[in-house]
């Protein structure tokens, strides 16, 4: 019994792992299945999310920063495509098109 | 007996913050995910911002614990000051009140939920069987401080980072585009 504490103590790459794969998945199904296509977006950065935490757990246990920078770049082009897509969104409440993406299945009207 | 016990704590003592700060972040991680895309309560899209939010925030805890302090501080400025105020901000223009035209939600879901499965049985077994014996020792310790990443960030990857510095500067005139108001006359 003492010997499977240090298990549960010692907090290693499976654990973070194990979180980012949790994430992803939940991320993975609010996208299939919410219709509504904020929570799409947010479902989206849910996973990029799970993914920065993959790549800095990857980074600390590998003792190499190179796994950060990757973080930082996947941060920069998740901003620059949730400005972009909302822009997209905003655009549509002013053409008082429906944000629900059932509705949003054809590309011109 | 409890000399071994007492003996095994003075030993795993350093241990125990870690592990205690990392399962309540997970915890909340996992927990606040959930009400992203699930919410058991209410549907409303404002409160998925906000468990976003949470979410992100333990992520930035997480990522202090795996000494990458610096990425830490921009999860919580770019995520949670940037992303999440701008989702709020257009949840704010949105409308809602229109009717769903196509929704066979039982059958949307039902696919949803099978490829969500099907996803989490390949990918779940390789996250779990990874030993935990990965455990580092900090005798040489990498941390992600500042100057270590504006380091690397300008001499090793130097070209990738001024190639996202285009992307940011097309995406802003992407979203001028996007977001100015249309002049009547001009464009159609």
């Amino acid at each position: 019994m003492i010997a499977t504490i240090e298990t549960y103590l010692t907090i290693g790459l499976g654990h973070y792992l194990t979180v980012s794969v949790i994430l992803f998945c939940l991320g993975l199904l609010g996208i299939m299945t919410r219709r509504n296509i904020l929570v799409v977006y947010m479902s989206l950065e849910l996973m990029l999310n799970a993914a920065n935490l993959a790549l800095i757990a990857f980074s600390r246990f590998n003792q190499n920063l190179d796994g950060q920078i990757m973080v930082m770049m996947v941060v920069t082009v998740a901003a620059a495509e949730v400005a972009v897509g909302l822009a997209l969104i905003v655009s549509l409440a002013r053409h008082k098109l429906p944000i629900w993406i059932d509705n949003l299945n054809k590309l011109k009207y | 007996m409890w000399e071994k016990l007492l003996n095994y704590w003075s030993q795993s003592a350093p241990l125990l913050p870690e592990a205690i700060a990392f399962y309540i972040l997970a915890t909340i991680a996992i927990l606040f995910g959930f009400l992203v895309v699930a919410n058991p309560f209410s549907r409303a899209p404002i409160n998925s911002g906000l468990s976003l939010l949470c979410t992100i925030l333990s992520l930035a805890g997480m990522a202090i614990l795996l000494r990458a302090y610096f990425l830490a501080a921009i999860l919580v400025i770019i995520y949670g000051g940037a992303v999440v105020v701008l989702f709020l901000f257009v949840l704010m223009l949105s409308r809602k009140d229109f009717k769903i035209v196509f929704a066979p939600t039982r059958i949307r879901f039902a696919i949803g939920m099978i490829i969500t499965i099907l996803f989490a049985m390949i990918i779940v077994p390789i996250a779990i069987q990874i030993p935990v014996s990965t455990a580092v020792s900090d005798s040489v310790p990498i941390e992600g401080t500042v100057s270590a990443i504006g380091t690397l960030l300008l001499t090793k990857y130097i070209i990738p980072f001024e190639a996202i510095s285009i992307l940011l500067l097309s995406a802003i005139i992407g979203v001028v585009y996007l977001s100015k108001p249309e002049t009547k006359g001009k464009s159609k």
